[in-house]
């Protein structure tokens, strides 16, 4: 018998021993980073960055495969008792020492977990963890000139490039309302001082917006250079558009916020959501989550990571087509047809059977 | 239903006012649920599976009768832990809204020969909805027993002090019957319903885990503590049962409580619905650790109001209930536990035997619903 053969029997055996509960349920008593949980990490010490801004160190569990600079991670923090999922970058490098990553989080107005992170995170807390993901990445080999260009937190992907290679022309424009608001400030500046790095401070409560017609001052050989763009909405699409313009789309690399979850296509208007073994009918928005309308109205929705990562919450749809919100795509009702009510949205009237 | 209707006093624009004022209690407790409910619970879980850890540790010796003794008790009190505090409320959906995946009434598995999906449709959608309602909520008297005078009388009912105690002893499986609907179900056309003997392979397969866990895995674990720990597991399985069937007993079936026809619920306002369940159930009295190791169905009546607000909080809702009661001039049942087990056999021993059926005045508020 193989080792694998054994240890699964040995696993089943002692899932004898703990039925209904299962063993890890009781080895996460004891050990929740251990490898073979499912991923946590153990915020370890939180230093804030700016006024609003915050740097999270994270233990990662034994689980954790690393990640590549400019990546980011989805975590799970438990708000006022209620778990909630967000994606950040990574900040930290990829080759530090004690294993540990960083994420730096800004608080924005409102936000619930980005709030709690900065000002109320305590270190000794599990938070969950989703592997590092996303392509915001240098490519293997280095490029001669780079380009970044950031606003605000967007910065953060950014920042965990810089630290993670150093390379021989990187040059930067980061704008933020005032001096003070510029994450990493002093860091930057002693990339700087040891001419790593060249950085033009664009402070918009002064200076105004980045008018990216600017960009033959600022960098006037901007187009040669591979390009890596993150920051708000409004500057992604005016880089997007003025890159596609001077025909070099293909040298510029752009990481919007909330990466995955965007509303495209038409018809975004939702629907009127009939959950049928419950007997509810509620009006939805095509941009909220099923699995949110069926809460926010009572009904018994199963669920799992929230990410559409799972599979925890899929549910028959009867009738009608909902929207994936991360793709777009659309999925019709067909007999057998599940969906994942955690990333898909009303996409005109539908019928959930819960 | 009883003779006096004791709602009868109460206009149903006074009833719609209690049901609005029952609502802001509950929209109070849902404003502030947070950090320190979701900390309760994980603490409350992580005791449990500690203590039952430690428990069947003590038990790997229980050769020794201290240690037989001491195993004994804390995997008895490791049981009750699991489905009363934890398992019931969990599976209520009290816990969802905390979006843990591991605590949330979707996932949640008990230890209990009734499969969790099968105990939620007839706990939580049947008997909820239809409490105390003749023919329609088969929690009365589980089937088995006549606990109103309404109720048609029949011989088989005077062994029902007899079905009452095997119930109790061996409760976990009279549950899973239940919930499998089986005196229905046994009949030649129903038993061989695809849908049935799906449930009742599920109910066999849990058993049969239940079973393995704790008369053979554990005992053989023990080595030549086998026959002790085969007796300590057999024990809390009995103290639980016992436990669990005589905090149940308490919930619904002390003198008090009141009954209602199907045809008192046509129609049945939100109002009404909640001053149902206010007299259709009876708390028991006593200090915060009887109150936990009932997992909280001491709290009965507040329970059947809010059956999906966290357990930790019926006891401060309770305050603001009976001062409803109160108001309404209302008979609050409470009592302590011995009183309202007495009280819950005497009525079964009572009821075993036939009585004259009563004279019943029709409650006002049926009037008016008939008269609709």
């Amino acid at each position: 018998m193989t080792s694998t053969a054994l240890r699964s029997r040995a696993w089943k055996l002692l899932e004898m021993v703990t039925t209904p509960l299962l063993p890890s349920d009781y080895l996460d008593l004891v050990s929740p980073l251990r490898a073979g949980a499912d991923l946590r990490g153990r915020i370890e010490a939180v230093h804030p960055e700016t006024g609003d801004a915050a740097t999270v160190v994270i233990r990662p569990g034994r689980g954790w495969r690393g990640h590549t600079a400019g990546q980011y991670v989805r975590i799970g923090v438990d708000v006022d008792g209620v778990r909630l999922w967000r994606a950040y970058s990574i900040t930290s490098p990829t080759n530090r020492q004690d294993g540990r990553v960083t994420i730096t989080v800004k608080a924005i107005p409102d936000g619930k977990v980005s709030n709690h992170l900065v000002r109320r995170a305590k270190p000794g807390t599990l938070v969950q963890l989703d592997q590092a993901t996303g392509d915001f990445v240098l490519p293997r080999a280095k490029p001669a000139k780079v380009l970044y260009l950031t606003a605000g937190s967007g910065i953060t992907p950014v920042m965990g490039m810089l630290r993670d290679i150093e390379l021989d022309d990187a040059v930067m424009i980061h704008c933020a309302p005032q001096p003070q608001d510029v994450i990493f400030r002093d860091e930057l500046h002693v990339l700087v001082a040891d001419k790593k790095l060249r950085l033009t401070e664009v402070h918009t409560d002064t200076d105004g917006m980045l008018d990216i017609a600017r960009l033959d001052d600022l960098v006037p050989d901007w187009a040669e250079r591979e390009t890596w763009a993150c920051g708000p909405a409004g500057l992604l699409d005016a880089a997007e558009e003025h890159w596609t313009e001077h025909g070099v789309r293909e040298r510029l690399h752009t990481e919007r916020f909330r990466p995955g979850i965007i509303v495209t296509g038409d018809g975004d208007s939702g629907g009127e959501v009939t959950f049928s073994a419950t007997g509810k009918t509620v009006d939805a928005d095509g941009a909220t989550p099923l699995l949110d309308v069926g809460e926010e109205a009572g009904v018994l929705m199963p669920s799992g990571c929230r990410m559409g990562i799972c599979f925890g919450c899929v549910t028959p749809l009867k009738a009608g087509a909902v929207r994936d919100l991360r793709t777009g795509e659309i999925t019709e009702a067909e007999p057998g047809v599940l969906i994942q009510t955690c990333v898909s949205a009303a996409a005109g009237p539908c019928d959930i059977e819960r | 239903m009883t003779a006096i209707d004791p709602t009868a006093h109460l206009t149903a624009e006074q009833i719609e006012e209690l049901g609005r004022e029952l609502d802001a209690i509950r929209d109070e407790v849902i404003a502030d649920r947070g950090e320190k409910d979701a900390a309760y619970i994980r603490k409350v879980i992580s005791a449990q599976r500690k203590l039952e850890l430690v428990s069947r540790g003590v038990l790997l010796f229980s050769i020794f009768p201290p240690a037989w003794l001491i195993g004994t008790a804390g995997l008895s009190v490791a049981k009750i832990m699991d489905n009363m505090e934890i398992g019931h409320n969990i599976l209520h959906g009290q816990w969802d809204w905390m979006r843990d995946p591991k605590i949330h009434s979707t996932t949640w598995e008990w230890d209990h020969v009734s499969p969790s999906d099968q105990w939620k449709h007839s706990h939580n959608e049947l008997h909820h909805t239809y409490t105390n309602v003749i023919g329609k909520d088969n929690d009365l008297g589980y089937g088995i027993m006549r606990v109103d005078e309404d109720q048609r009388w029949h011989p088989f009912h005077l062994g029902q002090p007899l079905w009452n105690f095997i119930n109790a002893c061996f409760f976990e499986y009279g549950i899973a019957a239940y919930d499998l609907e089986l005196g229905k179900n046994l009949n030649k056309r129903r038993r061989k319903n695809p849908e049935f003997r799906a449930r009742a392979k599920a109910v066999g397969r849990k058993i049969r885990k239940q079973v393995l866990k704790d008369y053979v895995i554990h005992p053989l674990l023990s080595g030549p503590s086998f026959l002790p720990t085969l007796a300590a597991t057999f024990t809390a399985n009995l103290v639980r049962n016992i436990w669990t069937h005589s905090v149940i007993m308490c919930g619904h079936f002390p003198e008090g409580v009141q009954v209602f026809e199907r045809r008192s619920i046509k129609g049945e306002t939100r109002g009404q619905w909640y001053l149902r369940q206010m007299m259709g159930s009876a708390n028991i009295s006593g200090s915060s650790a009887m109150h936990f190791m009932t997992g909280n169905l001491s709290h009965q009546i507040e329970h059947h109001l809010f059956p999906d607000l966290p357990s930790n909080r019926y006891a401060e809702v309770a305050v603001k209930v009976r001062a409803l009661f109160e108001k309404y001039e209302l008979e609050y049942v409470t009592g302590p536990l011995p009183k309202q087990v007495f009280s819950a056999w005497h009525k079964v021993f009572r009821l075993s035997l036939p009585n004259k059926k009563p004279k019943v005045e029709t409650p006002v508020r049926e009037q008016e619903l008939v008269a609709a």
